[in-house]
């Protein structure tokens, strides 16, 4: 990127969220192949009285897409496409420490927009994108990127919700990413394949799946990272409403799986589903 | 009992068909009357659960057998306890009762050492699969018998420690411990054995022992009679693992890989060998030759130059990996090696690294409808070149497909033989060579198996590697923890005369 006259994208904005992804223990959450899935029973528990599931004692981490999306603007920041990256999590103080995982991974800086209690528990893809949106306005970002989904809610809004408040392009499930002046050409997963679109910037793009393989936080750069500035914002700061317009009425866990049920013959077997009301 | 007790050695490769030693119920195998079974399956069902208890068959079939080449012999009962206090109540059961324990972790092992040979009870322990106690700073963890190595280092991934013995399974780290795994990145890092710092162990009387003292974990000791390395390789004949203490290390910085060809096997070998003399702190030096890499490259796609070759990592900082891949350049290059193809990102260097991690698959695929078994020996260094043309020699003289790939760094290698099914006397050929490798190794004052363990297939081996008086002393050992012989009987050690 040397020509004067292209837009040298500032500052890349990665949203984490660190929004209590239970770790089950179970690799098939990272989505990668060669992981085992976990066979037995899982860790996450709905509460008793079906409020919402159990956080206490589960470890949290930074959801994968969100490790994903990090990994690209770094990746863009070796190549010497961007400037700056800028780490954005909300939520309680524990979030700190993903936004310091990914001030390992490269980014420059952190924000940590302060939200907790009841608010955190209501806090959802709406009031997150305004909060994104105020946030991309006040850094003047060039480039907004965000992990598809997060794997506790499977939401997939926050990116598209964001890019409308701002009026931005997005580039949504993004397996490929290029600057190409002062456009974004960006390669999206979809139903029937793949599909290339270019977008001007500023914009918002979500990762997914193969965008890319997340670094490791090496130890030298943990220790680094620890240096690097996280500063801290309330949402009212920025100017934003986070009272939630959604309430949750239920939450329960997937029917116990019933024992089967053994047949002779196949007409036995047309029998009882049509007993069922299956056929 | 009705599985006949036939020589050990030639039995496990006329049953490709796969057909089960299905032992009778725990009626006939072990003379139990129906009240007394009864009273056993509900004593295991009032300790774990009415859940944790197994007598269906798929699941019993299901472990009774890993990815060895050894028969399928399912346990008469499956256990799935959840604690430790769990294993040893229904180890006392068994006790009381003198029915085998055969400890199964992910069943991924490559000899046989989960067949339950006498029947008996399977406790599978996959529920127990808690990361407990880490310590970052320290540099450890605790982990219990469920919890994979995949599974721990995807838990440690934002600490920036890792646990580097990679084995190739995803095997249960405890599994790992039982059975002295070792893996690619030994030559740096070491194997189970460097790497076990404590282990909880249930012995077969259900008694629950700490081997370094309960929730110790100093990087060195000198305390007493070192129980620890005693377990790591017991290969479960001398307790149930339960909980291993870990050594971690950092992750490395920067990594890079390299490929190079060699002129010959010689060349290859003695590259290693000056490398390793030149304090090169080498993560990764494996070695395929000709016939396997011919095999990678037609299915992988790959161009690579069909002479032996090596597949080199670096672990380090920036500035220590330009060092160290200077040094190993200059070195190959003076035994006759190509120019490097190298590789620093994490996308290339998985493609340069594919044709070896593919290496199973490329050699099943030579000849599609065959087996696979892969030998497992190693020598000293400086014999590495010898054996290797001696059994490349004997493989063409007994046409028999056995590509070759190896840890060289630690003098290991494993031929991956390639065997069809249906064919007794080519079976009977493999069987014959496997063991003139082992004593070939072992003539070399080298180990009849580098990492894969003892099992059921070398326990005649193990006797000719060890000698009389030190199995002998295994024996007595075996004996003092375990004098009914209920702990995974039929491994390790053979039978003794009566």
């Amino acid at each position: 990127m040397g020509s004067s006259t292209s837009l040298v994208p500032k500052s890349v904005t990665a949203a984490i969220n660190a929004h209590g992804f239970g770790y089950f223990g179970c690799p098939h959450t990272f989505g990668q192949v060669g992981y085992r899935l976990k066979r037995t029973e899982q860790y996450i528990r709905v509460k008793p009285d079906n409020s919402s599931v159990v956080t206490d004692g589960v470890k949290h981490s930074m959801n994968p897409f969100c490790e994903i999306a990090v990994e690209e603007a770094v990746k863009l920041k070796e190549k010497k496409l961007i400037k700056e990256v800028v780490a954005v999590s909300c939520g309680p103080q524990q979030v700190q420490e993903t936004i310091r995982t990914a001030l390992a991974m490269g980014a420059d800086r952190g924000i940590h927009v302060e939200v907790t209690g009841k608010d955190y528990e209501t806090l959802g893809p709406l009031q997150v994108s305004k909060i994104m949106a105020a946030l991309a306005k006040k850094e003047e970002a060039q480039l907004v990127i965000l992990g598809k989904q997060a794997i506790d809610d499977d939401c997939n809004q926050t990116g598209q919700m964001t890019a409308a408040l701002l009026d931005w392009p997005q580039g949504t499930f993004a397996s490929e990413l290029s600057l190409e002046g002062d456009k974004i050409k960006v390669v999206r997963e979809i139903d029937g394949g793949l599909e290339t679109i270019k977008i001007n910037t500023p914009a918002v793009v979500t990762a997914d799946l193969r965008l890319n393989t997340p670094r490791y936080a090496t130890l030298p750069n943990i220790m680094k990272a620890k240096k690097k500035k996280i500063a801290n914002v309330k949402p009212a700061d920025l100017g934003v409403d986070i009272t939630s317009r959604l309430e949750v009425l239920r939450v329960d866990e997937p029917p116990q799986r019933q024992a089967g049920m053994k047949v002779e013959t196949v007409d036995d077997l047309v029998g009882k589903l049509k007993e069922a009301g299956m056929v | 009992m009705l599985y006949q007790k036939k020589n050990q050695l030639t039995s496990w490769l006329y049953d490709y068909s796969g057909s089960s030693c299905l032992p009778d119920s725990l009626l006939m195998s072990h003379s139990f009357s129906l009240a007394a079974l009864d009273s056993v399956l509900s004593a295991f069902r009032s300790i774990c659960g009415e859940d944790s208890v197994s007598l269906g068959e798929a699941v019993r079939e299901q472990h009774g057998k890993d990815e060895s080449v050894h028969r399928c012999c399912p346990p008469d009962v499956v256990l799935f306890p959840h604690c430790v206090e769990e294993v040893s109540a229904l180890a006392k059961v068994c006790h009381n009762h003198r029915l085998p324990i055969i400890p199964f972790g992910t069943g991924t092992g490559l000899e046989g050492g989960v067949g339950a040979v006498e029947g008996g009870v399977c406790f599978s322990l996959r529920n127990m699969d808690q990361v407990l106690d880490l310590h970052q700073e320290d540099f450890d963890v605790t982990v219990e018998p469920g919890v994979t190595r995949k599974a721990l280092n995807a838990y440690l991934r934002d600490t920036g420690l890792w646990f580097p013995v990679d084995p190739g399974a995803d095997a249960s780290l405890c599994g790992m411990a039982a059975t002295s795994a070792s893996g690619t990145n030994a030559v740096r890092y070491g194997t189970m054995r460097e790497n076990v710092l404590n282990l909880e162990v249930v012995l077969a009387d259900g008694t629950i022992i700490h081997t370094a003292g309960k929730g110790r974990r100093p990087r060195k000791t000198s305390a007493g009679y070192n129980l620890t390395n005693l377990i790591v390789g017991s290969e479960g004949t001398l307790g149930i693992i339960t909980k291993t203490t870990l050594r971690l290390y950092g992750i490395p910085e920067a990594m890079v890989s390299a490929v190079c060809s060699f002129p010959s096997v010689q060349a290859a070998v003695d590259s290693t060998v000056q490398i390793l003399q030149a304090g090169v702190p080498i993560a990764r030096i494996e070695f395929l030759d000709d016939v396997m890499i011919d095999a990678c490259n037609r299915f992988s796609s790959l161009s690579y130059p069909v002479t032996p070759t090596l597949f080199l990592e670096f672990h380090g900082s920036e500035r220590s990996l330009e060092e160290q891949v200077n040094t190993t350049e200059d070195i190959t290059q003076s035994n006759g090696g190509s120019d490097f193809q190298w590789a620093r990102d994490t996308e290339t260097r998985n493609r340069l690294w594919k044709a070896r991690h593919d290496a199973w698959y490329a050699a099943l695929a030579l000849r599609p409808g065959c087996k696979a078994y892969a030998t497992d020996v190693c020598v000293p260094l400086s014999r590495l070149p010898q054996i290797i043309v001696e059994t490349k020699e004997d493989l063409i003289e007994n046409r028999l497909t056995g590509p070759i790939a190896g840890h060289v760094g630690d003098g290991n290698f494993h031929c991956l033989m390639v065997v069809d099914p249906s064919d007794p006397e080519e079976q009977h050929r493999v069987h014959l060579f496997t063991e003139r490798l082992a004593r070939r190794a072992l003539a070399m004052d080298g180990t009849c198996t580098g990492e894969h363990g003892v099992g059921l297939g070398k326990r005649a081996l193990l006797r000719e590697e060890m000698g009389h008086m030190a199995i002998q002393v295994m024996q007595s050992l075996k004996d003092a923890l375990d004098p009914k012989n209920l702990m995974n009987p039929g491994k390790i050690l053979q039978p003794r005369e009566l």
